[in-house]
């Protein structure tokens, strides 16, 4: 196993950790706030990617069309929560489940009559099209480092918001306690569509970014929830900083899975039973560590104090 | 709505109905029907089975389809080397043998994910049953040598003594008896002490606790009796599209399955085969229309999830409860 592959795939790492980050956090940001479960919000990963596509287009500019959809995903996030969130928090979990999976249904059939069935493939500029040089042999898309800038600043952001600002420390007590929160005068609507709305903003910057490497495609968000939803098992449901492990943890070893289990394979058993079994065990990975960390923690790995 | 959903004369009459009607269409020259009534009866098997957790047990579990997928591939894999070679010993041609993998797999996966995934509760459940559904889902992308995301075609189907499931009118008879049988035997457990302690359980889990019945054992066993069930249904599938493919167990699968629970009745004995038929229905008009049916399908999912009197959750009680 050389180093360059083990750095370079480390990257791919990272990034796809990041990513699925992103969109963990706005899931276990809204279920540990609001105790809501978004299945639809996948569907904003995906409606992100798509927009930013579009917008691509039209300014012809990657850098300009994801500036302009951020807030774009914002707005849809919002008009999401109080069209159709909002009178679901008073139920039950499978109401939540049943609900936003027709959700899901309309959200993704609306985006095949606008977008086609087909996915859409995002050109990025020519500066961010080259490879960095990290050593003399390393050589790293600018894309990618790009986007594991990107997803370390959105983290940290996201980190500074909720433990040192205002909005932060609301949204800290009204996942500890709502009731209490509403009772001091504090808009608990409002706060509760804004969170809905970081969410969906922050997902759909992972839709936005993962688009020029992948493409802007119909079955992105149902994909990526599942790995989201892993991602906060394993974390402990509710938790950032669980959430935030987890990601990188998956991420990591999802993408080094995928790349060299076949050659530790192939140290205790023919290179044939090797190729045939490695791609297997290796889709299967992130649920079996998911399984074991159940079974020794049943809240995952740092499950939130107060619930 | 409930009394009508639930039991009473109509069920029984709707049962005789799912029994006549598609028989009669074949005979006068609409074979296409006893297709559709073959593949609802398959469908309501596995909704029956769901129903035996989701509305019985009160385990909302969101990974079911993968369950039909696994009994499906256990048909289709031993049907794949009985015809191409490899595994001789296995190329016996039988359908106890394929029926009874089936089975066997169904349990088997439902008391090991069972085993980890009972250990939580809630939002946890739903979100484990959906990712070891998919676990399964990649599981069987990756395997090239049985077509990976292509699919695998089963050439030949399984082969039982005096009956050939390649006749449409058989095959349609022997899905319903089999649903009948499962109904029947799904309503012995549910009022057999086994299924006293699960009613128990979801109605009121610590007083189960305290009088000291083993909560999580009786589920893990009702779990494994679902997914027996259920890959029960996945063989008739496998057998029915003589076609396999990961998509089978693809999670909006397992969000429709819940859906004909939901909608049909939970917690009761012939609201799953309600469900699977409104399924089925709305399904063949809606897509009749237009291509795009998700979109009036999903709409109507979140309608009626939002403005249902007390939501979905109040049909979840059941009338026992009532």
């Amino acid at each position: 196993m050389d180093t360059t592959l083990l750095v370079i795939q480390g990257l791919n790492g990272l990034q796809l950790g990041l990513l699925l980050f992103l969109v963990a956090s706005g899931l276990t940001l809204v279920f540990g706030i609001l105790d809501f479960v978004n299945l639809a919000h996948g569907s904003l990963y995906m409606v992100g990617a798509f927009i930013c596509a579009s917008l691509t287009f039209y300014f012809d500019s990657f850098l300009i069309a994801l500036v302009v959809s951020l807030p774009l995903i914002g707005i849809f996030g919002y008009l999401f929560e109080i069209v159709v969130a909002r009178k679901l928090y008073e139920r039950d979990h499978l109401d939540h489940v049943l609900g936003t999976f027709g959700a899901i249904l309309v959200i993704d059939t609306v985006a095949h009559i606008i977008w086609g069935a087909n996915g859409i493939s995002v050109p990025l500029p020519d500066y961010l099209e080259g490879q960095v040089s990290l050593t003399s042999d390393i050589q790293i898309p600018v894309f990618r480092l790009l986007i594991i800038a990107a997803g370390l600043a959105s983290a940290a952001l996201l980190f500074w918001m909720v433990n040192y600002t205002r909005l932060g420390m609301l949204i800290r007590a009204g996942a500890s306690n709502r009731t209490m929160v509403s009772a001091l005068g504090v808009d608990i609507k409002t706060l509760f569509s804004l969170v809905f709305a970081m969410g969906a903003v922050l997902a759909g910057l992972a839709g936005m970014l993962i688009a020029p490497i992948t493409e802007a495609s119909l079955g992105m968000g149902n994909n990526i929830i599942i790995t989201a939803f892993v991602v906060i098992i394993v974390g402990g449901i509710g938790s950032m900083k669980g959430a935030f492990i987890a990601a990188l943890i998956i991420g990591v070893i999802d993408t080094l899975g995928r790349a060299f289990l076949d050659d530790i394979f192939a140290l205790f058993m023919s290179s044939e039973a090797a190729e045939n079994s490695a791609p297997a065990i290796s889709s299967m990975l992130i649920y079996l560590l998911m399984a074991s960390v159940l079974y020794f923690k049943p809240a995952g790995l740092f499950p939130p104090k107060v619930r | 709505m409930r009394n009508i959903l639930g039991k009473g004369l109509s069920s029984w009459g709707m049962m005789v109905l799912l029994l006549i009607v598609p028989l009669i269409f074949y005979y006068t020259g609409n074979a296409f029907y006893l297709d559709l009534a073959t593949r609802l009866v398959i469908l309501a098997i596995a909704a029956v089975g769901l129903n035996f957790v989701l509305g019985f047990g009160g385990l909302i579990s969101f990974g079911h389809a993968a369950f039909l997928g696994l009994g499906a591939y256990a048909v289709g894999i031993p049907a794949y080397h009985e015809i191409y070679g490899g595994w001789d010993a296995l190329a016996s041609t039988n359908g106890f043998f394929h029926f009874g993998l089936a089975i066997g797999v169904g349990a088997l996966f439902a008391l090991v994910t069972g085993a980890i995934s009972l250990k939580v509760k809630g939002v946890h459940f739903i979100m484990i049953t959906m990712a070891f559904a998919q676990m399964i889902y990649y599981l069987v992308m990756s395997i090239e040598e049985y077509g990976g995301d292509d699919g695998l075609v089963i050439d030949m189907r399984s082969e039982f003594p005096l009956i050939s499931l390649d006749d449409p009118i058989q095959f349609f008879l022997i899905a319903f008896a089999s649903l009948a049988l499962i109904m029947w035997l799904v309503h012995r457990m549910v009022n057999s002490r086994f299924g006293m302690v699960l009613r128990g359980s979801k109605g009121n889990e610590s007083r189960m606790i305290s009088i000291g019945y083993p909560t999580y054992r009786y589920r893990l066993v009702a779990y494994v009796i679902s997914g027996a069930i259920c890959g029960y249904a996945g063989a008739l599938l496998g057998n029915f599209t003589a076609f396999i493919s990961p998509e089978m167990m693809d999670w909006s699968r397992s969000g429709n399955l819940m859906f004909m629970v939901i909608l049909g009745g939970v917690a009761t004995i012939f609201g799953p085969v309600w469900g699977a038929i409104a399924f089925i229905v709305l399904e063949e008009i809606l897509s009749g229309f237009t291509v795009y049916w998700h979109l009036p399908f999903g709409l109507m999912l979140v309608l009626v999830v939002m403005f249902s009197r007390g939501g979905i959750s109040s049909l979840l009680r059941g009338k026992e409860d009532k």
